[in-house]
């Protein structure tokens, strides 16, 4: 990605998990409330108040963890990380150190050569979110603690990416398995899944990492490019004016797509990590493990090979139609009760996504459940209709949620393969196109197709274009 | 010296505590003492004992997903010294 560096990149990734309540207290999580409505003593970090640990963040963080291969510590503790700032009241958060919940896994991408590259995920723990700060205030900053406390997952990769585009492929297919575990609803912009990158730079062949800078503030895929990108150039160019990075964390300014140093708040990064003497330790067996295991959704990963193998769809498909997992188990649904994969394919890849896309309706919204549709494809495979007609029939389904059948019959769009009533057709059409007989039958093959338009046309569409193409042949051939 | 001067005033700028000169004197002395006197357990072997993360010989004490009620608006806000448009005010934290 440079000529003279090598490019090193770790992310870490922190991901709010969709529990209905706080890590420590029975406060709700739920997203856009009055400021500070959803606090209690525990949260607050009022004096004499004890956190009690919830369940399922350990739940959702041993799924986090299988998903991505890690092993599962048999027992973890949580640590005070010590620091202040005022959205955090304690003065400390509570987060994982030394004995975090899972450690040493991967995710396999796919490079832009087509090459598969295993990028390591050097541990995943738990912690509570500190609270929102605005700043827009006459007087001062204020604080909103119903963030306080809320679950997090921090996933940290090991440096093993060396583009921007590497980083981009962790991160879709982090994002895709957290969401499709269902521990995450995966909004960047509300926040619940927020990327940190560390960049450095080493001249290619040495074996010592650079200085890094760690990139904060980045919402979105797109922009983790943009600050990345940026990044590597701004070192690129201080190494090569002999200059030296500096270790220090650089804020992401989508306005201007540069990375502006953070002064003032690199003071005494001396966390003084120790275990939270008001939490006992989390003992993880072997049963618990299994269970969640046994519970776990098929990954999209998986799904995908699975869709080539058993339902020998394109790769295209597959990527497309396991990316989501609403989106699978809509196509899945409609593959159950309509055994043409590939035809299933097009349709949810062609018309489904487009009408979601024009409507800016989410798949888990789709007004066409998978039956309706499968109702739809029945009648083009029985040639009741034609292809053309069906996405006719599948624009009035979408709108009024009739059946396929309903709509055929009431406007009277059923197929005619008649042939007696195509010939008819067809007759009309070559008598009022005489020169164009002349010229088909003198060797201008191609003229088919305007006379099968023509037909088409007269018939408004219902004539089965197979047949009606066979009996012109006969026709013009006679 | 099991600790310095400069260790001491780190640590209370760490913890936002002003001290002035007879303080840092006689608390570095006295956490010196400390260091000493926790030293040693350093004469102890611990070879291959798990360390301790809690004095209580207790794990997963767990508590259900289940929302409680928040304690409202007016409680949480009620010790602040500054409030405004039910958040806390902080003096401003950036420029």
């Amino acid at each position: 990605m440079h000529p003279r560096y090598e490019v090193v990149i770790g992310l870490e990734v922190h991901v709010q998990l969709t529990t209905k309540t706080k890590i420590f207290c029975g406060c709700s999580t739920a997203f856009g409330q009055q400021p500070n409505s959803q606090t209690c003593p525990v949260c607050l970090g009022l004096p004499g108040a004890l956190p009690v640990f919830n369940r399922q963040v350990a739940e959702y963080a041993i799924r986090a963890g299988l998903a991505t291969n890690c092993q599962i510590a048999p027992r973890s503790i949580f640590a005070r990380k010590n620091y202040f700032y005022p959205d955090l009241p304690k003065g400390y958060q509570i987060s994982q150190f030394e004995l975090p919940i899972c450690e040493h896994g991967w995710l396999d991408i796919d490079k832009q050569d087509g090459e598969r590259k295993r990028i390591g995920i050097t541990r995943i723990h738990m912690e509570e979110d500190a609270g929102k700060l605005l700043h827009d205030g006459s007087r001062g900053s204020r604080v909103d603690l119903n963030r306080a406390c809320t679950p997090l997952l921090e996933v940290v990769s090991e440096p093993d990416m060396s583009s921007a585009d590497e980083a981009i492929e962790y991160l879709k297919q982090l994002h895709q398995i957290v969401v499709y575990l269902g521990i995450c609803d995966g909004n960047l912009e509300e926040g619940s899944f927020r990327c940190d990158a560390n960049v450095s730079l080493r001249p290619f062949g040495q074996t010592k990492l650079g200085t890094r800078a760690e990139l904060k503030n980045i919402n979105s895929f797109r922009f983790v490019k943009q600050a990345i990108e940026y990044e590597v150039e701004r070192q690129a160019d201080l190494l090569g004016d002999g200059g030296t990075v500096v270790q220090e964390t650089r804020l992401f300014d989508a306005d201007s797509g540069l990375t502006l140093s953070m002064r003032g708040k690199e003071e005494a990064h001396d966390y003084r990590y120790f275990p939270d003497p008001d939490l006992v330790p989390l003992v993880v067996d072997e049963n618990w493990i299994e269970e969640v295991r046994a519970a776990l959704p098929e990954l999209p990963e998986a799904k995908r090979q699975r869709y080539i193998e058993q339902f020998e769809l394109p790769e295209y498909d597959a990527g497309v139609l396991s990316a989501e997992r609403a989106l699978a188990e809509y196509f899945e649904a409609l593959v159950g009760l309509h055994d043409q994969p590939k035809v299933c394919s097009n349709w949810v890849m062609g018309e489904v996504l487009r009408a979601l896309k024009e409507n800016e309706v989410a798949i888990s919204d789709c007004p066409l459940p998978p039956a309706l549709l499968a109702g739809l494809l029945k009648r083009i495979d029985d040639n009741t209709i034609s292809n053309k007609i069906a996405k006719k029939v599948f624009e009035a389904m979408w709108q009024s949620g009739d059946e396929a059948d309903t709509i055929i019959e009431k406007q009277g769009l059923k197929q005619v393969t008649d042939t007696g009533a195509i010939e008819t057709l067809i007759d009309e059409v070559l008598k009022a196109n005489p020169q164009q007989v002349a010229d088909y039958r003198g060797g201008k093959e191609k003229l088919i197709g305007f006379f099968v338009g023509q037909v088409m046309q007269k018939s408004r569409g219902k004539a089965n274009p197979g047949v009606v193409n066979q009996l012109l042949k006969q026709k013009l051939a006679g | 010296m099991k600790i310095t001067r400069e260790e001491v005033e780190h640590v209370a700028r760490l913890s936002r505590l002003a001290l002035d000169e007879a303080e840092i004197e006689a608390l570095t002395g006295q956490m010196d003492t400390l260091l000493g006197y926790v030293e040693k357990l350093d004469q102890l072997d611990t070879e291959g004992i798990v360390p301790t993360a809690h004095a209580v010989p207790m794990e997963n004490a767990f508590r259900p997903d289940d929302v409680k009620p928040s304690i409202g608006l007016e409680r949480a806000l009620q010790n602040a010294p500054h409030s405004e448009e039910g958040c806390f005010v902080v003096p401003k934290v950036i420029e």
